[in-house]
């Protein structure tokens, strides 16, 4: 029982932090079209930002972790946008899914040119003690993780449906064309949604790190665990990914300790295929109307 | 179409086919066996080109293909069967099992096929690693032995080199026919407009599995023939990665281009090992421009050249994004054709 627990709140602390890179996924997705194949790197790179910020300019770990998420929402959110999504809107989805392919591999590469090919040891936002919840000992680390991920949900939540911003973002995600009609600058909007996306990542990155290392091959099953977790929960809803990103942690964590620790990655990819040949939409999703 | 161009890719063609035979009386062993490996590759991203470039489906799963190949080929010729047989089997089960990979691609479009077929990829990786009783894991299968033809010992790295290289010019032969077909008119058509290619009466459903099949099949035969030149078989190689590559070669090179594989190959193959020098700033290179080109010109490298070669005028002749001329018109033909 004990263990079932213990099993059960480490899965859901990974899988709240897949939600939360999942979640930045699918709205990129529905503002603006955009399927990102390196938001895996995306969440690898923010961890490296930091590592730079304390080793090369000696900073303690908060201040690395405030400029690493300014620089962050600069290259990931904004230059991001700019340089590459921007100019091709026009081209259609796949060749936007070809330079994400292409950015990933100059991310993954430029971290192992500069940074070195060994993981690195990265700071814990707790120390890693125990607490004992009706006499089973967890570890503090992951309860932290689940609580700041809640917080960070809660807190995207109810800007996207309290304030006016969040009201617009959802109205350019919905109809992006009776939006402008309304007089919404849905251009500012998508960029938010990539603002918002270069945000996630970074407390992603800083919540996942400490528990698998600061690595340059990070992003490689990270991006596949937020798409899986995307896909679960319905690729159209922020909703759907918090219940995939959540049902994929808690699934890969027994995995691995009751059915096989070889083929543990080999049951998301399971999962995936069964969701997308079953029910496209998701769990949650909505069906799309296809355009002829 | 003018003559200045065709003239121009003639004699380009020419001048290429001539440095490929002289090739190997001018190279070391290793640049033969890099010469080899190119050839070999370029064979897979034919296929891949058959599924993307002219179906328009995408798949992260050649690899996969190119992995059963060789390991089909590495398992029985070390067992003793000849050649030719494992070479067989493993064309036409990887065609098989394509075939099936293209049920999801009935179902979904565009980034849910690529992340099915991903997945697919990786699974398969997981069972040449760790089904160690078949495939040795990561230990792998070593001394996989060379073909003979007619008698003729193709050990030697050249007369292997010379064999790679005729079976690259079987499969390109092979394709080129199969484009000008009225299935390769069909395979446009799916591409352009699936809506209306099946209001035309093309039965989209078969040919999608047709060019998930077809495309398998030549990465089945590019494995075959990767496992004799290697003479080493283990799971690596075979990861995700090779997949990615495999599609970067053909969109580098213009998806949809019938010397894409081979323009793609060369510069995911050839250029590395050239550019060795300048280690590991190589790749970043090359992934920038893969950004890069994907921003001006997603319709590739030979895209790029067509819209040089003809300015204005008449748009790019096969161009991904820029035709939907092409499509209805080789719908209708291939109807004409059936």
């Amino acid at each position: 029982m004990a263990d079932i627990l213990q099993l059960l709140v480490a899965g859901l602390a990974t899988g709240a932090i897949y939600a939360l890179v999942a979640i930045g996924f699918t709205l990129l997705w529905q503002t603006s079209q955009t399927i990102n194949f390196a938001q895996g790197e995306f969440v690898m790179l923010p961890a490296f930002f930091v590592l730079i910020g304390t080793g090369y300019f000696g900073l303690s770990f908060w201040p690395a972790v405030a400029l690493a998420t300014v620089v962050s929402v600069v290259v990931l959110g904004l230059l991001f946008k700019r340089l590459i999504v921007d100019p091709m809107m026009r081209h259609g989805v796949l060749p936007l899914v070809i330079a994400t392919i292409g950015l990933a591999i100059f991310f993954k590469e430029a971290v192992r040119e500069f940074y070195g090919a060994d993981a690195q040891p990265f700071p814990p936002v707790v120390a890693a003690t125990e607490v004992t919840v009706f006499g089973v000992a967890l570890a503090l680390q992951s309860l932290v993780v689940l609580a700041i991920s809640i917080a960070a949900v809660v807190a995207l939540q109810l800007f996207l449906s309290g304030t006016r911003t969040g009201r617009c973002m959802q109205a350019c995600a919905q109809n992006p064309t009776v939006a402008r009609l309304l007089g919404i600058p849905v251009e500012r909007m998508i960029l938010y949604t990539f603002l918002i996306n270069a945000a996630l990542v970074t407390l992603a990155a800083i919540l996942i790190t400490p528990i698998y290392l600061a690595k340059f091959t990070n992003g490689e099953w990270l991006g596949l665990y937020a798409f899986i977790a995307a896909i679960i929960g319905g690729f159209n809803q922020v909703r759907g990914a918090i219940v995939g990103g959540l049902l994929l942690g808690v699934i890969d964590n027994f995995a691995a300790a009751y059915l096989s620790s070889q083929y543990r990655m080999a049951i998301p990819l399971l999962i995936l295929i069964v969701v997308v040949l079953v029910r496209p939409q998701g769990l949650l999703g909505r069906i799309e109307e296809r355009t002829v | 179409m003018r003559p200045g161009p065709r003239r121009l890719a003639g004699i380009i063609l020419m001048l290429a086919a001539a440095f490929l035979l002289a090739a190997p009386f001018a190279f070391k062993p290793y640049g033969i066996f890099i010469l080899s490996m190119w050839a070999v590759m370029t064979i897979a991203a034919i296929g891949l080109n058959l599924t993307l470039g002219y179906a328009g489906q995408i798949s992260l799963a050649q690899a996969a293909f190119v992995g059963i190949g060789a390991y089909i080929t590495a398992l029985l010729t070390t067992k003793g069967w000849p050649f030719w047989s494992t070479y067989l089997l493993g064309g036409v089960s990887c065609f098989a099992i394509g075939w099936v990979l293209g049920y999801p691609a009935l179902r979904v479009q565009h980034h849910y096929l690529a992340f099915v077929t991903l997945a697919f990829n990786t699974l398969v990786y997981l069972i040449f690693r760790n089904e160690e009783w078949l495939t040795g894991g990561i230990y792998g299968i070593s001394n996989v032995p060379r073909p003979d033809v007619a008698g003729w010992s193709m050990n030697g790295p050249r007369e292997f080199y010379y064999f790679c290289l005729a079976h690259l010019a079987l499969v390109s032969l092979a394709t080129w026919w199969l484009i000008r077909s009225p299935w390769g008119r069909a395979f446009v058509a799916l591409r352009e407009n699936p809506m209306r290619a099946l209001s035309l009466g093309v039965d989209t459903r078969r040919y999608t599995l047709m060019a998930f099949a077809l495309g398998a099949g030549l990465g089945g035969i590019s494995g075959a023939l990767y496992a004799p030149l290697v003479q080493f078989v283990d799971p690596t190689p075979f990861a995700l990665g090779l997949s990615l590559n495999l599609l970067l070669m053909v969109v580098v090179g213009g998806s949809g281009f019938f010397f894409a594989p081979f323009l793609g190959a060369m510069v995911a193959v050839l250029l590395p090992e050239w550019l060795r020098f300048t280690e590991g700033f190589y790749l970043m290179g090359y992934a920038l421009l893969v950004v890069v080109l994907m921003v001006v010109c997603p319709s590739g490298l030979l895209g790029l050249a067509a819209r040089l070669v003809r300015p204005a005028g008449r748009p790019g002749a096969r161009s991904t994004a820029e035709t939907s001329v092409a499509g209805p018109d080789a719908a209708v033909q291939s109807e004409g054709a059936r």
